[in-house]
This record gives structure tokens, sequence and C-alpha cells, in this order.
């Protein structure tokens, strides 16, 4: 090569890239905050020429509205901040149960799509293509109206056995009377669950060491029933329900789901099992085929394939995308409010208009779910990495 | 050596493994749980199918007439429903005697979507297109020209204005969302934050509460009378919930772009907004086509929030159609079957493009 | 790179202002210069302010407005009407939006005071009521002990229905809905008991909606107070005394037998001195307020006075055949005493 050394870069020009983008980045900034000052400005100058009274101050002062359903004990003639918190639980309770259940049917349709039998490839396939191409808010829509609509009237429930009602009150079952013997059951199971736990372990580190294949599933779920087991013996075995009976205008007795959880709770259900379904398929194709015949070469059953073989390799390809399904599944839950369930955006709604605080309102709604959102997506990466190849 | 010839006897011949006999043996009853399953299934079939086809078809009314729809109540659809009422759930609430304008508009850009949907017309004439199709529409919906009546925007209704929001939601975001993805990309700290902070803000949100803030909030952060039309605030609200989506889309296109590609761009002294332009925006994008399509499709059924913020789109305007009116109001389920199976056959058309163009796509990256 | 986008929106931005109605500082002159009453009105609640498949507004929240535009342009035609959800109303008056809002507004001391509006002057003394079908057998509120009812949210009828609910140990279960549509929907369908808004209200969704009104029945209690009134921005005075004293002007109108068929005859001819303040015969009355000397006789012509108002929408002739009971004059045993015009 040449002897000549390349030539000194200088520190500073005008013409240099370092200044073009500091040029660029500082006219940004700039340009954003002039736009965010702006915005502001107009807000806080109309406020205070009509007066309009702000401040997150409101969430101190009684909130003074009655809300229909509820997980923790809530009074009209508490302050706003708890009535806030009833819509966050109930915004968190349909999003846990309906991620729980979407993500076992979505994976049972992903799995059902390499069926030997074509009628189950075809229902499954028929039933993406159908539930994931209709507006989830229509979905939402058409539940309620059936729940509301078709089903019979509270006076006459649909029954079976006399235990479990269906009507336009919602669906009911019966629980059992709380007394010592759940109250030692569930001490009992929990005290079971770091036996199953320590077990677990023991078995995995058995199999590690001397290939002797010990339940890990089975074994430490019998283990914790029989903790719950004997606590409910322990407790002199009670076997007393509440059940269920129709009242004039609710079903009193027993424990129920509104209408309105039932409709958000299956309209996000099936919409969104219809995605997950695709992630699970998806996963599943990225397997090379000869994982399959390998498996198959050792003698595993199908069953045992895509258990052991398969849906752990999937699992990596599969973690990602879900987590924005369970992300999405979520923030539809914000839909709730165009069917009356009482979730943070029907509470905020009420509230603002007690109040008039919008602005403070709506960045309430904002911050919950970016919170909700933010921490979803902070513990499935922790999955994920957990989930991903250790390379060695 | 004499030797006779002696034939041995043929052998048998192989099990088809073609035709129906063969598709079904190996598909329908390959071993017994896959022929109980197919049994339990066809029972089950035969149990619900007759009822269900009773309901829809046989039962059903579909004559517009209230009477006969009283009488089958219960045992028919009233499929005559929407006999009755589809101007109004198509069109919402435009005047009666303007409605050809509406349709006429919505053809004009659905024509236009399936000619930018055609790779033979991808060329630059489309973009001026584009502006000369969506300055018709907005004249024939809107009128006050050219001897149209004025129809104000809070008329707008029903399928045209699904589709207005969709399509001109994506498009407008499309530029914006290229923009940030580069941005989130950049060596520049102060710009990767900014793009990264939007993103990520507008994705931990859901579309509702967007649509509040442009509905109502927006107003208040303007200068007293300077807010525009409810209708356009929306439209940038969408713009902007779709822009942070589209984003992270054309983010995974631009990743797939090979570095060398980029490095030979400099190699040639390309400056960075030659070599996006010329080297890497080509590639990354004829890959994101598809994820545009599922875009665009999201899109298209989120368009239906908007009638939470009182603007009748398709949803909406079968509310409106359908609420004031107490003889139709109970044959509200038939009206959401309708207008499902219209956003279904838009949907799943999408869907099937995307899927054609994806095909196209890695056609030509596999060769 | 992100300064592109920023500038494209600044400029659409600029655009947007520019095409916007300009607004000069004072309400009235803005309207003047427009051309046109912007009035913010209820989406769709029949006798109140409801639109035909033309487009066409009516009810009696709509003639206020119709009455305003023809005092102060002269044409009860040039409104221009912005359908408002309840939750939309309050910053679309406070922003500017709008010029007035009539849309059945509870006056209440904290929307009064904290929300940067100021109401005008009372159009219909309501009270929040129930509704329940007939086939519950209900005949009184207090007997929908643990009862579900159907509530449209952003409304005073939420806090009413709770604080009589507690009053009387009802322990009522609110189904809270974001559009008054949804909640009637969920009503007629059979989920709820009962439904709640202001009796009004319940007249309208009662004889325009159910199937059969027969079939529904409004409880006698009224559990709450509810003055609806027009609302307009605070800090424009001028324009705050226009919309009172526009309302007000029709009372007495009528409280003095001018109506739309007389006013012509009446302005004409009438010698009594209240009548000759009110159709600008005698003192220019239109004058103090910035407006034409006949402003009142407009607005009478364009709508006629309160109780033809009444009548022609919500009275018991129409379909929502409500009583005049306190909205009756004052001196019929009413509560409609409008401070003279002189």
């Amino acid at each position: 090569m040449t002897g000549r050394p390349p030539p000194r870069r200088r520190g500073w020009s005008w013409r240099s890239q370092a200044f073009r983008g500091l040029v660029y980045q500082v006219l940004a900034a700039a340009v954003i905050g002039l736009a965010l000052w702006f915005l502001a400005h107009n807000t806080v100058e109309n406020m205070r020429a009509r007066g309009i009274q702000s401040g997150f101050g409101f969430l101190l002062q009684p909130a003074g509205f009655d809300i229909g359903e509820s997980v923790i004990p809530y009074d009209a003639l508490e302050q706003n901040w708890k009535a806030f918190l009833v819509g966050v639980l109930n915004t968190l309770r349909v999003a846990v149960v309906g991620i729980v259940m979407a993500t076992l049917l979505g994976t049972l349709l992903g799995i059902g799509r390499f069926s030997r039998n074509a009628i189950v490839r075809g229902l499954c396939y028929g039933y993406v293509e159908l539930f994931r191409n209709i507006p989830v808010l229509l979905q939402l829509l058409v539940w309620y109206l059936f729940f509301t609509d078709v089903l019979p009237p509270i006076s006459e429930p649909l029954s079976v056995g006399g235990a479990f009602f269906l009507s336009k009150a919602g669906f009911s079952f019966p629980v059992p009377v709380w007394g010592l013997g759940q109250a030692l059951a569930a001490a009992g199971a929990a005290l079971c669950v770091p036996i199953a736990w320590a077990y677990r372990r023991w078995a995995i580190r058995q199999f590690e060491l001397t290939a002797k294949a010990r339940s890990t599933f089975w074994a430490p779920i019998a283990i914790v029933i029989a903790g719950s087991f004997a606590g409910w013996i322990a407790g002199g075995a009670p076997t007393a329900w509440n059940y269920p009976v129709a009242g004039a205008f609710t079903m009193e007795g027993g424990a129920s789901a509104t209408p309105e959880f039932l409709g958000v709770l299956l309209g996000l259900v099936l919409y969104t099992a219809a995605f997950i379904a695709e992630v699970v398929r998806a996963g599943i194709a990225s397997v090379a085929h000869g994982q399959v015949e390998a498996a198959g070469s050792l003698g595993l059953s199908r069953g045992q394939t895509m258990r052991l073989v398969i849906l752990p390799q999937a699992l990596r390809v599969i973690i990602p995308p879900m987590t924005s399904q369970y992300l999405n599944l979520t923030k539809n839950s914000s839909l709730a409010v165009a069917i009356g369930y009482p979730d943070v955006v029907s509470i905020a709604t009420t509230a603002l208009n007690n109040t008039g605080r919008a602005v403070e309102c709506i960045a309430i709604i904002m911050l919950v779910y970016l919170i909700t959102s933010l921490s979803t997506a902070g513990f499935m990466n922790w999955y994920n990495a957990r989930a991903a190849i250790k390379e060695r | 050596m004499a030797s006779v010839f002696q034939p041995i006897p043929p052998r048998p011949a192989p099990v088809r493994t073609t035709g129906y006999v063969a598709w079904a043996r190996a598909n329908l009853f390959g071993d017994w749980r896959s022929t109980t399953t197919t049994i339990v299934l066809a029972l089950v079939a035969l149990w619900l199918l007759p009822g269900m086809a009773q309901w829809a078809i046989f039962q059903a009314v579909f004559h517009p007439s209230l009477e006969s729809c009283q009488a089958a109540r219960g045992t028919g659809a009233c499929w005559a429903v929407v006999a009755e009422k589809y101007r109004y759930i198509i069109l919402g609430r435009y005047p009666y005697d303007e409605q050809w304008r509406p349709v006429v508009a919505t053809l004009l850009l659905m024509g236009l979507l399936g000619v930018s949907c055609t790779r033979r017309f991808w060329r630059p004439w489309l973009v001026p297109l584009w502006i000369a199709v969506l300055a018709g529409y907005f004249v024939l919906m809107a009128g006050g020209v050219l001897g149209l009546s004025k129809v104000t925007t809070d008329l707008w209704g029903g399928l045209p204005l699904t589709i207005m929001l969709a399509t001109l939601g994506i498009v407008l975001a499309f530029p914006l969302a290229v923009l940030v993805a580069l941005g989130r990309r950049s060596k520049l700290p102060a710009i990767r934050t900014m793009c990264i902070v939007y993103v990520e803000l507008v994705r931990g949100v859901p579309l509702i509460s967007v649509l509040f803030m442009a509905s109502f909030l927006f107003p208040l952060f303007m200068p007293v009378g300077k807010s525009p039309d409810v209708l356009l605030r929306v439209l940038v609200g969408i713009t902007l919930f779709a822009a942070a989506y589209l984003a992270e889309s054309v983010r995974g296109g631009l990743q797939a772009v090979p570095k060398g590609q980029v490095e030979a761009a400099a190699t040639l002294g390309l400056t960075y907004w030659q070599t996006q332009r010329k080297i890497v925006l080509p590639q990354a994008l004829a890959m994101v086509v598809p994820a545009v399509m599922n875009n665009f499709i999201a899109i298209f059924k989120d368009t239906s929030l908007v009638t939470i913020v009182s603007l009748y789109e398709l949803t909406g305007s079968l509310g409106l159609a359908l609420n004031a009116d107490a003889d139709w109001r109970p044959y509200k389920l038939e009206g959401y079957f309708f207008i499902a199976a219209i956003y279904f056959a838009f949907c799943f058309a999408m869907s099937r493009y995307s899927l054609w163009i994806e095909k196209q796509v890695s056609v030509s990256r596999t060769r | 790179m992100k300064r592109t986008p920023i500038a494209l929106a600044g400029l659409a931005a600029a655009a947007l202002i520019a095409a916007a109605p300009a607004h000069a500082g004072k309400t009235l002159d803005a309207i003047k210069a427009r051309g046109q009453l912007v009035c913010g009105v209820h989406t769709g609640l029949a006798g109140f302010s409801a639109a035909d498949a033309q487009g066409n507004w009516s009810g009696l929240d709509v003639d206020v407005c119709k009455a305003i535009a023809a005092a102060v342009l002269g044409d009860a035609g040039k409104v221009k009407y912005v359908p408002l959800t309840a939750q939309q109303r309050f910053t679309a008056l406070q922003s500017g939006e709008i010029d007035i809002l009539s849309r059945n507004t509870t006056w209440t001391l904290s929307r009064d005071a904290s929300l940067g509006v100021n109401f005008v002057a009372t159009t219909y003394y309501d009270g929040q009521g129930f509704m329940v079908p007939v086939k519950s057998k209900i005949k009184s509120a207090k007997q929908l002990k643990g009862a579900t009812v159907c509530v449209q949210s952003g409304t005073t009828t939420e806090k009413n229905m709770t604080d009589f609910s507690r009053a009387n140990n009802l322990n009522l279960k609110p189904v809270v809905f974001e559009k008054i549509e949804a909640a009637t929907g969920a009503y007629f369908s059979g989920r709820c008991a009962a439904f709640t808004t202001d009796a009004s209200g319940l007249a309208s969704v009662r004889n325009k909606e159910a199937k059969n009104p027969a079939d529904h029945l409004i409880l006698p209690e009224l559990i709450s107070k509810e003055p609806l009134a027009p609302a307009v921005r605070r800090g424009d005075d001028e324009f705050f005394a226009i919309a009172k004293w526009v309302i007000y002007g029709l009372v007495e109108s009528e409280e003095y037998g001018l109506t739309q068929a007389n006013v012509d005859k009446m302005t004409a001819e009438s010698q009594d001195p209240v009548v000759m303040r009110l159709t600008g015969k005698s003192e220019d009355m239109g004058k103090h307020l910035g407006l034409e000397r006949d402003w009142l006789v407009k607005a009478l012509k364009a709508v006629g006075n309160y109780g033809e108002i009444f009548e022609r929408n919500v009275g018991p002739k129409t379909a929502l055949a409500l009583p005049r009971g306190a909205n009756a004059q004052w001196n019929k045993g009413g509560l409609m005493y409008a401070p003279p015009v002189r």
C-alpha cells in the first residue's frame, strides 16, 4: 500500500457529518418542542381564560357514583382514585382471564391445523379466517346482543341440573359455602406448592443424571391436590354449596358473571384465539421437518413428538408475536365501554363528566394501558430470554 | 441352452394414493382416532346444520315485510331488515337524493386501490393519480362546487366512511412510518430516541384513547375556534396510530436488507439519503408489502371504533338505522350478520391478496 | 429526518387553521362574520333535538338555536348543528367548536363553576325518573331493590341514582353505557329492570322508541331537580346576555300573548307598553344587546313564543305528550318567570 497515512480527521467542520447530524437533531428537537409547547400553551391559556379547574386533586374527592361490578369492595362515598382502581382491576380481570383462555383455545386451534383429519384441519382454518376478519368491536356487540336479547329472562333461566343458570342476568353458578374446611383446603394447597415444585426440580435432576423418567407434570399436581384434600378432610369435609336462585331482578346466591363481562370476555377470547392460532401454526411450521422425522425414528408417538420435540422449539418463534397478541387483547379490552362493562375507560369517562377533568382522565387511561403494556412486554421478554437457545 | 420365456405373474397394482377414495382414507379415516373424530364431527354437523339452515334460509324472511318477520320470530331469520334498511346501513345519513355521490366516490377509491394493488401499475404516475382521485373523492362527498349541493361531514357515514378512513389512514401513515422507521435506525441519538418514544408510546395505548383525544381533547389544545373538523381530527388520530405500527413493519424490512448493500453504496460514494432512496428502501419496501397489507386490514377493522366517538361508519350507521326504529330494532342480530359479512368480504379478499403478493415478492428473493 | 413530517404536519395544520371559520375575538362578531350560528345539540332525542332522514333538525333545544340565529342574523336557517355526545359537549363548548350548547344539559353548581361555561336560562324544568316494563308489575321506584338499571354515562343521572339508592337502601346496580342508544337498546332487550334518565327523556324514549309505549311505565318518583339550560362559553358577557334575553324574551312574549301568528298584527296595533317594548315599537331594546330593533320579532316569527315551542315539540298534542307542569308560566302555577324586558 501507499506509505501516505490517511489524512487526519479534523476536529470540527461546518461540512462534517457530525455537525450536520447535530443540526438535524437540534432542529428536530426544536420543532417537536415548539409543537408541544404550542399545544400545552393553548391548553393552559384556554383553561385559564374560562376558569376551567384542572389538576389531579379530584382523585381525592368523593366519587359519588356506583359501579355495577367490582372485584374489591367499593362504595360510592369513596374517593375517585378508588373508583379508578376498581376500573383498572376490572380491566385486568377480563384481560387475565381472556389471555389464559385465548392461549388455550388458540394453541389447540393452531395444533389442529396440523391434524391428520381433514375435517379438523378445515374447521380450524375456517375458524381462524372467520374470526380474525371481523372487527372485534362488532364481535363484542354481537355477543352482548346474544346475551341480552336471545337468552331467556331471569324469571325463566336456562338451567343445567338446577345449579348452573344462563339468562339475561348472566351466568350463575354455585360456590362452596366458605368455612373451615375450605380455608384448610386452600392452606393445604398453598403448603404443597413449594413441595411439588421441589419434587419437580428433583425429578428433572434425577432424569438428567440417570435418564429415568419421572412424571414432572402430573405428580406435582397430584401433590397439590392431595394437600388440598387433606386440608378439606381435616376441616370436617364440608359439602355445603351456595346455589343460585332466581330473585326478582337478579340471580341471588352463588356467584355469577354479568352479561357485560361475558360479552367482553367471549368477544376478546374468540377474536384473539384466531390470531394466536396463526402464531402457533407459524411457530410449528418453522420447526425443521427433520426434527419430526428424527423423533419418529426414535419411536416417539405423534403426541410425544408434538409435546417434547416440536413445541419447545416452536416456542422460541412463538413468544414474541404471542406477546403482541396478549398486548392487543389487553388494549382491546378498552372496547368494553361500548357494551357497558365498567372497565377503566368507562370509569374514566364517568369521572370525566362528573369533574370536567378531561385532560387528566384521558391521561390516566393512557398511563394505565402504557404501564400494563410495558410491564407485560417486560415479563415476556424475560420469559423469552429464558426460552431462547442457550449457546454453549 | 434354450430357455422359454416364462412370464412371472404381474405384481398387484400399488394402492392408489391419488383420487377421492385414497384422499378420504388418508385424511378422514387414517387411524382409529381420526375415524372416530370424523364420525363424531359428522354427527354433530347432522345435529346442528339442519337447524341452522332452517333458521338462516328455509324459514327466513327475505322480502321486506314486517308482518312476516314478526310471524317468523324465533324460527327464522329476518333478512328483510337488510332489504328494508340496506341504504341507510351502507350509506348512513347522507342525503337520500344525493346518495349516488358516495357510491361513485367510493367506487373510484376502490378502483384506485385495485390499480395500486396490481404490480403492473407500480409506476410514478400512481402518485398524481392518487392525488387526483382523492380530490375527486372529496369534491363528490362534500360538494359545494360544480353545482353539487354541500353536504357537511357529520352526514357522511356507512361504508364510504369506513373505506375512506382506512385508505387515507394507511396512505398518509406510510410516508410518516418510513421516516420514523429510518429514524429509529438512525445513528443520531436524539432522533432515534424521539422515534422510539413515539412508536412505543402509541403502541402502548389503545386506539380508543387516541380517538378520545382527537375527538374531545384536541379542540382544547388549539386556540379558540381554530380546531379543525372532527372527521379530520379523527383521521389524523388514526393516521398517527397506524404510522407507529406501520413503522415497525417497515423497520423489519429495513433490517432484512443485507448490510453489504449499504456498505457497497458507501463505497460508491452515495450520501445517506441517496443510499436510502436508491438502495435500501426499494429492497425493504418490496419485502414489507405483505406486512403493509396486514396493517391495512387491521386499520380497516379498527375504523369500527370511531362509532364510539360518534362518527357513523358502517357499525355506527347500523345502530343509527335500527336503534331509532322500534319495529325493526328486534332484528339487529341479522343486521350485525350483514355488516359482519361485508367486513369479512373485504378483509378476507385483502388477506388473500396479501398472501399472493407475499409469494410474488419471495419469488424474486429466492431466485 | 424527523423534521420533514413535522414540517408537513405544520403546513397541514396551518392550512387547516386557515380553512377553519375565523373567529375574531367576540362570539357575536364571529357569528356575524361567519353568517352562521354553530349550535351543539343532542345526537338524537326526539322532542329536544333530532334530525330526520333529510338532516333537518327539530326539537325544543333546536328551536332555541333557531331563535338565537333569527335574533342575531335575521335568519333561523343559518344554524350549523353539531351533534354531540354527553362526553363531548363541554370540551366542544370550551374549545370554541360551538357557540352555544343547547343539549338538554342540567345546570349544576360544579358545572357552572368549574367547567368554564355559563348556563344561560332554564328552558325546561325536569327531574330524573325511572321507566320499567309494565309486565314487571312495579309501581314505585322503591320496589326496585337490588335491580340493575341501565344508564347513559356522562350525565348527572349516575350520581342522582346513587344518592337515591343510598337514601332508600335499594342497592341499585348501574349498567353504564357510553351512548344513549346502547343504554335504551339494553333496556328494551330486557338486560335491565329499569332505565333512568330525565323524565322528559324517558317520555321521549318511551313514546318514540318503544315498540309499544303502553308496555312501559314511567314511575311516579322524580328523584332529582334537573333544570335543563343552554350554556355559552365563559368570558363573553355580550353573547351570554344575548342568549339569555332571547330565551327570556320568548317566555315574556308568551306571558303577554305575542305568538308566531299574531306578532305582525300586534306590532302594528298593540298599545300595551310591554308589547311595544318587546316588538321594539316604543323603545329599542335590541340596542342594549347589540342587535337590531326587531330582534325578538324575528325570533318569534321563526319559532313562536316559549309556549308554542313547548307545545310543538313536547307538549300534550305531540308523541311525547308531556304536561306543561313546572314549565307553565309563573302566573299559571309554573316556574317560567322571565325578568322584565325593559
